[in-house]
């Protein structure tokens, strides 16, 4: 084995985590509907989770805990999902719009 | 037991494949204008995720990761961005707030994105001593039966919780038709139109909602 194997760097994932959740946020403060903002946040899960697999993978001493950790995390964001979209087709039903910028009522 | 000549080279083009099918898909996810691709987007990111975590010794979670994510999370995304509007509005305000607010978002994701990679890169991460767990599926399951039953249970409970929210919440703006006068019920038509997951659900209930849009359908 001459060439140095990626995978088996924590660096790279740790990289990749980071850009999903940097991309995330940016998303976040880039969209201009829900249903954006929603999936830039589903996004920001994913980096979670892949940063707690990276380092479940090199430096945990059970390799179950953290696995057992990001299923519930896929569960929880299920769920939230659930709700969120839930959330929206009731504002939406109410508004005609998802536009955050439509969703002023409560603004001063 | 000779090796599969150039195996890491194919190994690493894979994990490369990998990496740019997320970047590539977090990246449509968050630039495009129209929201079905941006969900479209989000699966792909997810199946780069998924291939990541199988080279994180994960299959199980691969797999999940898949089953959940592009099987429900982007399919019930999808109800929704047909339920609400399909496209990201039109900017309206002046081109140069948004260059600064755009450029204010870049900011924070680069310095964002530099600052947690000068810590990943920079960390003390140490490898485990002593013996290290194979974290294989049969370990998954027997663990998540006896160390995390309790979580197990709840996670399930929380996700009954979540439909039931899910339902009631999305129920709570519609009204029957008897209940209310008959010039809001005109008004509220077009606004009551169920999900595609609640019509099953709450379809007894709406018996009469359903049959004054057929006979809405063949009156004219």
């Amino acid at each position: 084995m001459n060439s140095p194997l990626l995978y088996n760097q924590l660096t790279i994932y740790l990289a990749t985590a980071a850009f999903l959740l940097v991309i995330g946020v940016f998303g976040l403060l880039r969209r201009r509907t829900l249903i954006g903002m929603l999936i830039s946040g589903e996004l920001i899960f994913s980096a979670a989770s892949l940063n707690l697999m990276a380092f479940n993978r090199f430096t945990a001493h059970d390799p179950v805990v953290g696995q057992v950790f990001v299923l519930f995390l896929m569960g929880l964001a299920a769920a939230e999902v659930a709700i969120a979209l839930s959330i929206i087709v009731a504002v939406y039903r109410n508004y005609r719009s998802v536009t955050t910028r439509e969703l002023s009522e409560l603004k001063g | 037991m000779t090796e599969f000549p150039a195996t890491p080279l194919i190994l690493n083009g894979l994990f490369l494949g990998c990496l740019a099918t997320l970047v590539f898909g977090a990246v449509l996810a968050v630039t495009s204008a129209r929201l079905i691709r941006s969900v479209c987007g989000l699966a792909v990111c997810c199946f780069g995720l998924a291939g990541l975590y199988y080279f994180l010794h994960s299959p199980f979670l691969a797999l999940m990761e898949i089953l959940i994510y592009v099987g429900a999370v982007c399919v019930t995304l999808v109800f929704a961005i047909m339920l609400a509007e399909p496209n990201e509005p039109g900017r309206t305000e002046t081109s140069g707030s948004t260059l600064a607010w755009g450029g204010l978002a870049f900011a924070t994701a680069g310095s964002l994105f530099a600052g947690l990679f000068w810590l990943g890169y920079r960390g003390p991460w140490s490898a485990p001593v002593g013996p290290v767990g194979d974290g294989s599926i049969a370990a998954i399951g027997r663990a998540l039966l006896t160390t995390y039953s309790m979580a197990f249970e709840l996670i399930s409970v929380a996700l009954l919780v979540a439909i039931l929210g899910a339902l009631a919440i999305a129920r709570a703006g519609r009204t029957r038709p008897d209940s209310i006068a008959p010039d809001k019920a005109v008004s509220s038509k077009p606004i009551a139109e169920p999900a595609p997951a609640l019509t099953v659900v709450t379809g007894a209930l709406d018996q009469d909602t359903v049959v004054s849009g057929s006979r809405d359908l063949v009156a004219p």
